[in-house]
Parts: C-alpha cells; structure tokens; sequence
C-alpha cells in the first residue's frame, strides 16, 4: 500500500483575485516540472451566467520545488481560449493534461459543447506553447480523439504519457446517459489509445479497468506512472446516482499492470481516503502522481470536486520509516 | 451530355408512412432488389413536445423502369439512436451498398446543439434481410470530427472498387451569422476518405475536393458518385451560406463534376445542366441527388422545392 503524508491544501481558487474567470474550482491537477517551480496546471471557473450555467478554463498555478506547499505565482490568463461558433470546446476546456515535447509543450484537453437532449458533450483536443507552458494554440479546430463506434460520446479526462517511444492517451468514454430524478448523467469508463506522434491515434477500444461497487460506476482520471518496474495507476470513481455526497461521492483507486494493457484492480493499495474533517472530508478525487526532486507527490481535489482547490500529500518511502 | 427530365416520381402525401412520418422524402438513394428497384429516402415526424423534426430512413418499392410504386415500407427501417446519441435526433441521409448477403447503411446522424443547431456524423447500420430493416452497428459513429474538420461531418455516399472502400462526405469549415441577431448558418465542403473494410475510413482531413463556384462560403451537399463508360461521374448540390431557405436565386442547385481516377476532379456544372422547369415541381430548387446505373442507363434521382417536402424526380443522363 502507498503511504501518503497529507501536506493539506495548497491551492485555493477562492483566495486568488484579479482574476474574473478564476472564481472557483481548481481541478484536475496535472504537473510539469520547470527550473525553479513545480507548474500544476488546473481547470477552473467564472460564476456561472444567468441561466446557471458555466464555462471552464485551465490555467496553472507554480509551486516552489523545496516546499511545494508554497505558492510562487499564479497564471495571469487561462492557458488556451475557448473554441469558436459550433466547436467541440466552445464551453469549456476541461481537464488539462501538458508534457514536454522537444522544445515546446503540448496540451491535451477536454473539450465541451452543449447539446439539447443531454446538458453537455465532450471530445479530446490538443494544442501546444512556444512560451514554456504559459499560453497555448490549438493545432486544429477539431478534436484529436473523438467518437467512435464503441466510444459514443464523452471522451473526456486526457492524461498524457510517453513510455519508450510510443505515446499513450489515457481517458475516459461514455457508456450510456442515465436518468437519474428525469436528468441525464453520463456513466464513463477508463480506456487507452496509442500513437506514435501523438496525433493520429488508435484506441485500444477496451476498458481498462473492471467496475467495483456497482455496474454503473463511474471512473476518471487514469493517472499512470512506472516505478519500479511495473505501471501504476491512481485513478477516482463513484458511484452513478447520489454522488455529490459523502457515501457515494469520489474515492482513489488504485491498478497495476506490466504491460499497460492489463490491470489488477486493488483500491486497498491506493491508500489516500477522506480526512477525518476539513477540505477533503467529503471525497478525494483526480489523483496526479509526479515525482520532483527524489520526492514523490500526490496532487487531488477534495470537497465538491475542487471546488475550493486542490492539495498535496508526500509519498513515505522506506527512508523515511524512522 | 444531354438530360432527359422524366418527372416527379414519388410523392410522401400519396402513402402511409410508419413512425409517425408526416412529410418529405429527401435524399432519394437506390438499391437494385431481384424484380426493380428500393428507394430509401428520409421522411420527417414531428417531436410531440418543440414541435421540432425528425429525419427517419423510408423507402419506396418500384418496378426496374420507376414508373410503379410497388409498396413502402411498413416497419422501421432504421433505428434513431438513444438518448446523448450522435443520430438521437433523426437520420437523413443514408447511402446503401450491398455487401455479401447483407446491405449495408452509411447513416448521416443528426444530433441538436444549444448555441447553433444540430451537428452531425456518419454511422453504419447493416441489414441482413435484404434492406428492410438495418441495425445500428454501435452507439457512435464510424467518421466524425477530426483536427481539421471540427463538425458536421456527414452525407457519406460509399463507393466500393477492386482495391478499397471509398466515400465522398461533407464536413463543416464554420458557422457564421449574417446578422447579429440571426441564426447561424453553416459553411460545408465535400470530403474523400477510403478504407480497406468499409468500416474504418481515413480522411483527407480538411482537404475540399471540389472548388468553389460561389466562392469560399459555398455550401456544397449531398455528393453522389458512379463510374460510367470509363469515367467517375460525381452529382452534388451548392447554395449560398445565407438566405437558402427563402431566396430560389441562392438556394440549392445541382452540380456535376468528372474524374479519370477517382481523385482528380474537375468540375463542370453546366455539362450536366439540370435547372428548374417553370411552374413544375422543381422550379425554384434542385438538391440532394444521387446517381445510379440500371440497366445500362446513368440515372438522376433528385429533390425539388422545398428541400424535398413534397418528394423526388428521375431523370436520364445521356453521355
């Protein structure tokens, strides 16, 4: 089993200022590491418009690299601008995952449109920085992962990886809307797709991983690292109906695999739960492993799916059992 | 290359149409069966609650020289898609080719938007009752938006030679207004893709294949393609971007275009030289045609006034 020390909070939307389109929400934490800081980008909020609805943008915030419960600077504007009339990311750009790409960066993205008979839709698109991360252009119009045969709406939750030569997109897709109370709630799956230049894609068309707590459960953010000699997986899931709560809302989860394509599920081993109170009593959610330093970190969001921010916690290794 | 206009030759308010079909038959697309011909087409009902359409696949029976009707289709040919479904809101049109013992169906799905109307994509549905009835191959579709073509990706028409699968489709480039306070309207050029299955096609990925003849807000529809005494022959329909609905000077007409290869081609409007008849059925517009060879002649299917509202025509096309 992991063993996280809880670092508390370090980001907080709420606290920022100046900022008319970060109001709240920094979710789905997604580092690089830079020189002198640790760059999480996150996705967040202006108040919604007069009809209750919102957009979302993503942006980052730096964090030292000795204390990265330090906040060094926050972004000035969102990192990418929302799409244009009738685009697949005209309401939003939801959630951010950045690698490093030669000399520049690349992001993939969820992308959001609104539709009639369900509230919203969502496909993968991929834009880069020739600024070190700060702003970005979208390569296309479109998206780079979009709907397909198996994979019919709801393509949403990009992590990007690379492992040896290959890149690897790890996401969810939708499996079916779900009335609940007469609305529509997505239920999605993990998958994977692969590329050998991180533009044409081939899905692998399976999920990745088996539901546990009922057959409808929902899964996001597949965060996979290699440590070890083996991958590993952090991810969230809860349960389709009633999960703004405590009870069914999100956890961590955790699988493991030698060969990316089977997993052993065993949420035992991801070992971060709910705090006992305060900002993640409620649920732990959109885990991010990165690794700075000699130091392993776990970013994740807490009460109302970050809503008020997201935090850290350090992995305890061994040389630390003293 | 000389037209002969036979005339109208289906009307929708001459039949009883199951699923709730009230009006239209737009997008006339032919099967050649054992004793004639199978036109499918798209027939539109009216939501109960938004008053708003719905586009459902029909068809039409008719004797091999299309002047009998020999009956219509009496259960549903094709399924909409479920509830957050890219055909959830109707399917118009479908592009059918036979497949071994099976038919298969290239849907165009239609799915509503909240800040423009609806966008599209391109399913498969395959029959194994000779084309009575189809089943959706899947909730998604088999082509949608991709980098460079960011929406309504749809009117696949499936051409199978010796070597692959090749379709000819509309993708969207934009949507602009012509005025603040009006709708948007939509801007779509014609596509190519080619597969070695008929399932998993690759696109060109924003390439048009035809040039523009009103200019880059040229709304170009509905390609249709043969290969006919040694030539590819493509049929499809243009407007202008605004104003279509209304103004017979800037909706759709029918256009022509010619290749020795499949991919080359060069188009040539007036060689085909369909225009509207006064006062008849297709005085003010042509559109959404599909050609087809049966026996031995190169015929024209296509729409008149209306978008179809009131059926299809035939013509010959002499080479």
């Amino acid at each position: 089993m992991f063993r996280w020390h809880k670092l508390g909070k370090v980001f907080d939307p709420r606290l920022v200022g100046g900022r008319s389109w970060l109001q709240e929400f920094a979710q789905a934490p997604s580092a690089i590491i830079l020189d002198d800081v640790i760059r999480v980008y996150f996705s967040c909020r202006p108040p919604p418009d007069a009809a209750g609805q919102y957009v979302s943008y993503s942006a980052y915030v730096d964090l030292d690299r000795a204390d990265p419960t330090r906040v060094r600077a926050v972004a000035e504007q969102p990192i990418l601008t929302l799409g244009g009339l009738g685009c697949f990311d005209e309401f939003g750009t939801y959630p951010v995952s950045v690698i490093r790409h030669g000399s520049r960066f690349r992001a993939y993205y969820g992308g959001w449109t609104r539709c009639e008979s369900v509230p919203f839709n969502v496909a993968i698109g991929c834009a880069e920085s020739d600024d070190g991360g700060k702003t970005f252009t979208r390569l296309g119009p479109g998206p780079v992962i979009g709907y397909s045969q198996d994979e019919p709406f709801v393509m949403s939750g990009p992590k990007i990886r690379r492992f040896a030569d290959m890149w690897y997109l790890f996401y969810i897709a939708g499996t079916k809307w779900k009335l609940v109370e007469g609305r529509p709630e997505p239920v999605y799956r993990i998958r994977m797709a692969t590329s050998d230049d991180g533009l044409t894609w081939t899905k692998l068309g399976q999920d990745l991983i088996p539901p546990r707590i009922e057959a409808d459960e929902a899964q996001a953010s597949p965060d996979v690292f290699y440590r070890d000699r083996r991958y590993h997986m952090l991810f969230c899931y809860r349960y389709s109906t009633g999960y703004r709560s405590h009870e069914r809302g999100y956890r961590i989860g955790y699988a493991s695999s030698d060969d990316l394509l089977h997993w052993q599920r065993d949420d035992g081993l991801a070992g971060l739960e709910p705090g006992a109170d305060g900002w993640d009593a409620e649920m732990v959610s959109y885990p991010h492993v990165f690794a700075v330093d000699g130091r392993i970190y776990l970013a994740y969001l807490g009460n109302q799916v970050g809503r008020e921010g997201f935090g850290l916690a350090r992995l305890l290794e061994d040389r630390d059992a003293s | 290359m000389r037209l002969e206009k036979i005339g109208k030759i289906f009307d929708p308010g001459d039949h009883l149409l199951p699923d709730g079909c009230i009006s239209h038959a737009q997008s006339p697309q032919v099967l050649l069966t054992d004793d004639g011909v199978r036109i499918y087409f798209s027939a539109r009902s009216v939501d109960a609650t938004g008053g708003k359409f719905r586009s459902r696949i029909c068809f039409v029976d008719m004797d091999i020289g299309f002047r009998r009707v020999l009956g219509v289709n009496r259960q549903t040919v094709v399924p909409l898609g479920g509830l957050g479904c890219f055909d959830e809101h109707g399917i118009f049109p479908m592009s059918v080719l036979r497949n071994g013992a099976e038919v298969w169906g290239y849907t165009c799905g239609w799915n509503r938007r909240v800040s423009v109307s609806v966008d599209t994509a391109i399913g498969l549905a395959i029959s194994r009752d000779g084309g009575l009835s189809f089943a959706r191959q899947g909730d998604g579709p088999i082509l949608g938006p991709t980098l460079n073509e960011p929406f309504l990706v749809g009117d696949g028409f499936v051409v199978r030679d010796a070597e692959a699968y090749h379709m000819w489709y509309i993708f969207g480039q934009r949507w602009s207004r012509e005025r603040p306070d009006a709708a948007p309207d939509r801007v779509y050029k014609i596509g190519h893709a080619i597969s070695p299955d008929g399932v998993h096609f690759v696109k060109d990925d924003g390439v048009p294949v035809l040039p523009d003849a009103l200019g880059p807000e040229e709304c170009q529809a509905l390609p249709s393609v043969v290969r006919f005494g040694g030539t590819w022959h493509m049929v499809f329909c243009y407007r202008d971007i605004h104003g279509f609905r209304t103004d017979p000077a800037r909706g759709y007409r029918i256009g022509y275009a010619h290749s020795p290869d499949a991919k080359n081609w060069q188009r040539d409007d007036a060689a085909l030289g369909l225009g509207g008849t006064p006062g008849a059925w297709d005085a003010d517009m042509q559109c959404y045609p599909h050609l087809c060879v049966v026996q031995g002649e190169m015929l024209l299917l296509y729409n008149g006034n209306g978008f179809g509202k009131d059926g299809f025509g035939l013509a010959k096309v002499h080479l």
